[in-house]
């Protein structure tokens, strides 16, 4: 598990994806893409963060165990993101 | 009898064995010593603000100081004290002890969590002797980020740095107790004490990054005026209170878990009874530990949030009681027909359970959205939440302080001072706090130095009961340091009470168990006691 070595290519090549997607952030936002907007700059950034939590962090190469630690991670960032959403989506329906 | 020839608090006597110690119960005193500071600086602020209190006029401090002491007051006791003291303190003792190991699974990641939390708590120190802080414990926007010109980011950053210390004692005890259980130690034989470490771990473990972001925000918004929650710039205020309130919120059950788990413990020993439907008990703390999780928005009824989005909350809210109440039942299912003794610790035990059950009932007014906006920010908030932190957290901590202090220092304390205590604190809290419910219902809001005449009556209670409380906090302070020297040896288990850490010495040697134990049967198992019907 800690002893796993990856060739460096994939190091070097990810982090040229992630260069990648940082200028295409930045020339997107040259772009009025109306509402499509934050789902474009988010999408990216959560794309970039799959990498660095895959590749990086070798969660690719690691145990189901550490998937679901991962995954329980993920989710309550979700509740946080939903109940909160919850509360901002709503507002208008009563006046 | 003699204290046994060789033990941890022996083991080594310079300042370099305790301060570069990896042994898990040397670690725990540490804490011990630290969150005993910080929580006699806390209440030195209470004491001052009772004292303004005490007459209707702002007469003892100006508004400014005022608003200082309460939020120093809120911070110390908060995240320097509540949040910690159990789990840093009989956790770190104990969970080794209770699943029959020889240390927690990363002994140095324990010692750096230590440091990390004198780090953040010299950094809040720092704050204080500069200045202070005026924003209350819960750092509001946009006054946190725009108006206040106090010590913001200080203590901002030194909330950030403790969390990680939080954070790492979950981790060590999540691995720990999946780890290294003793053999035969299955999950549904560990004391439910365990249950409640594990529980509380994953609120810090899932709960911490979320506040420390936070705090790290506001001092972010301060330096760099990014606008994160300034609606001039897209930003939003409520955001914060959202972001705050998921952490805080399941906080006070970080706070109160512990204390249940104390009480579980304590009950079966003095009732010499296996704790009823103990499953049920076990099942609840995970129940509060992720129930807690959806419920912040309580906090928000009056803040602006939606209608819908509050009668979400107000029922999740409501949830929140069914695994407190099951707890509440199943300990008074064990005490009918047991064997009670009434030691110290079962009278904390006893006091924790009828006043974390008015601190859980009147959180059912707040959870109704319609009383809720009548009693938000009052007094009524106050005496509600301290009747959990105080009534709850606090009276388990002693509890379980006094109930392992002889497999702590080895020796027996003063029973009769230790009971004379405890009925002062019991006494001395509900003077202090009962009539704060009052107060708020009739109006009177939190965080003013002054108040019109007619609240005297009920506030010069409340300060009166704040002094007595006070001097029930100090007489264990000098009884069980004097037990250190003074006390009668206590022997390995005083109480007769079942669970591995009574197997071994008093106080434990450094490795806690001169062999592996191998644990055979369920928690719990008393001898039924003669000439009684069980
Ligand atoms: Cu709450």
């Amino acid at each position: 598990m800690s002893e796993l070595i990856l060739p460096k290519r994939v190091y070097y090549t990810i982090f040229a994806i992630l260069l990648l997607c940082t200028y295409l952030t930045w020339q997107l936002a040259y772009f009025d893409l109306g509402p499509l907007n934050t789902v474009a700059a988010l999408g990216i950034a959560v794309f970039k963060s799959v990498l660095v939590v895959l590749f990086f962090m070798h969660a690719k190469y690691s145990t189901r165990l550490t998937w679901v630690v991962g995954i329980a991670g993920v989710f309550w960032l979700g509740i946080l993101l939903a109940l909160t959403m919850g509360d901002y989506l709503t507002r208008g329906w009563v006046n | 009898m003699p204290l046994p020839p060789q033990h941890y608090l022996n083991n080594g006597y310079g300042v370099k064995s305790w301060l570069l110690t990896r042994d898990h119960k040397r670690i725990a005193l540490l804490y011990l010593a630290a969150v005993t500071f910080f929580f006699f600086i806390g209440g030195a602020f209470a004491v001052v603000i009772r004292l303004e209190l005490a007459t209707p006029a702002g007469d003892l401090v100006s508004d400014e100081t005022y608003n200082k002491l309460f939020t120093m007051h809120g911070v110390m006791m908060v995240f320097f004290f509540l949040i910690p003291v159990i789990p840093a303190v009989l956790g770190n003792f104990l969970v080794p002890l209770m699943i029959g190991a020889k240390d927690l699974a990363f002994p140095k990641l324990n010692l750096a969590s230590w440091y990390i939390y004198m780090l953040g708590g010299l950094f809040t120190l720092y704050a204080l002797v500069t200045g202070g802080v005026d924003t209350g414990w819960t750092f509001y926007t946009p006054f946190s980020t725009v108006s206040s010109t106090t010590k913001v980011i200080p203590t901002a950053l030194g909330i950030f740095i403790t969390g990680f210390s939080s954070i790492l004692t979950g981790l060590n005890f999540i691995v720990t107790i999946h780890r290294m259980r003793a053999p035969g130690m299955r999950w549904f034989r560990m004391p439910l004490f365990l249950w409640s470490m594990y529980a509380t771990s994953l609120i810090f473990v899932l709960g911490t990054p979320v506040i420390a972001i936070t705090v790290l925000l506001i001092a972010a918004e301060r330096v760099f005026q990014f606008g994160f929650f300034d609606p001039a710039r897209g930003g939003d205020p409520v955001l914060f209170q959202h972001l705050f309130w998921f952490y805080s919120h399941p906080a006070v059950y970080i706070m109160v878990l512990p204390s249940m788990g104390i009480v579980s413990e304590i009950v079966a020993a003095f009732c010499r009874k296996q704790v009823f439907g103990y499953e049920f008990v076990a099942f609840s703390s995970l129940a509060i530990a992720v129930l807690g999780f959806l419920v912040w928005g309580h906090h928000m009824f009056i803040a602006g949030e939606s209608v819908y989005a509050a009668l979400i909350f107000s029922i999740l809210s409501f949830l929140v009681a069914i695994p407190s109440a099951v707890k509440v039942f199943n300990w008074t299912a064990t005490m009918y027909k047991g064997s009670i003794s009434w030691d110290t610790p079962m009278l904390y035990a006893i006091g924790f359970i009828g006043l974390f059950t008015v601190g859980g009932l009147t959180g059912l007014f707040l959870a109704a959205v319609g009383l809720d906006v009548h009693v938000t920010d009052t007094y009524f908030i106050i005496a509600h939440f301290h009747y959990i932190m105080v009534g709850g957290t606090i009276m388990g901590y002693l509890g379980g302080l006094h109930y392992w202090w002889p497999k702590i220092s080895g020796r027996q304390y003063n029973e009769a001072l230790a009971k004379l205590s405890a009925g002062i604190i019991f006494v001395g809290f509900n003077l202090t706090f009962f009539p704060q419910f009052v107060l708020g219902y009739l109006g009177m809001p939190r965080r003013y130095h002054a108040y019109p005449p007619e609240f005297q009556v009920l506030n010069v209670l409340s300060s009166a009961g704040a002094s007595i409380l006070g001097v029930g906090y100090l007489i264990p302070m000098v009884y069980l340091m004097w037990s250190l020297r003074y006390g009668k040896v206590a022997g390995s288990n005083p109480w007769g009470a079942t669970g591995l850490e009574w197997t071994t010495t008093s106080p434990p040697p450094t490795d806690n168990f001169t062999q592996t134990p191998i644990v055979t049967q369920e928690p719990y198992v008393y001898p039924r006691v003669e000439g009684r019907v069980a």
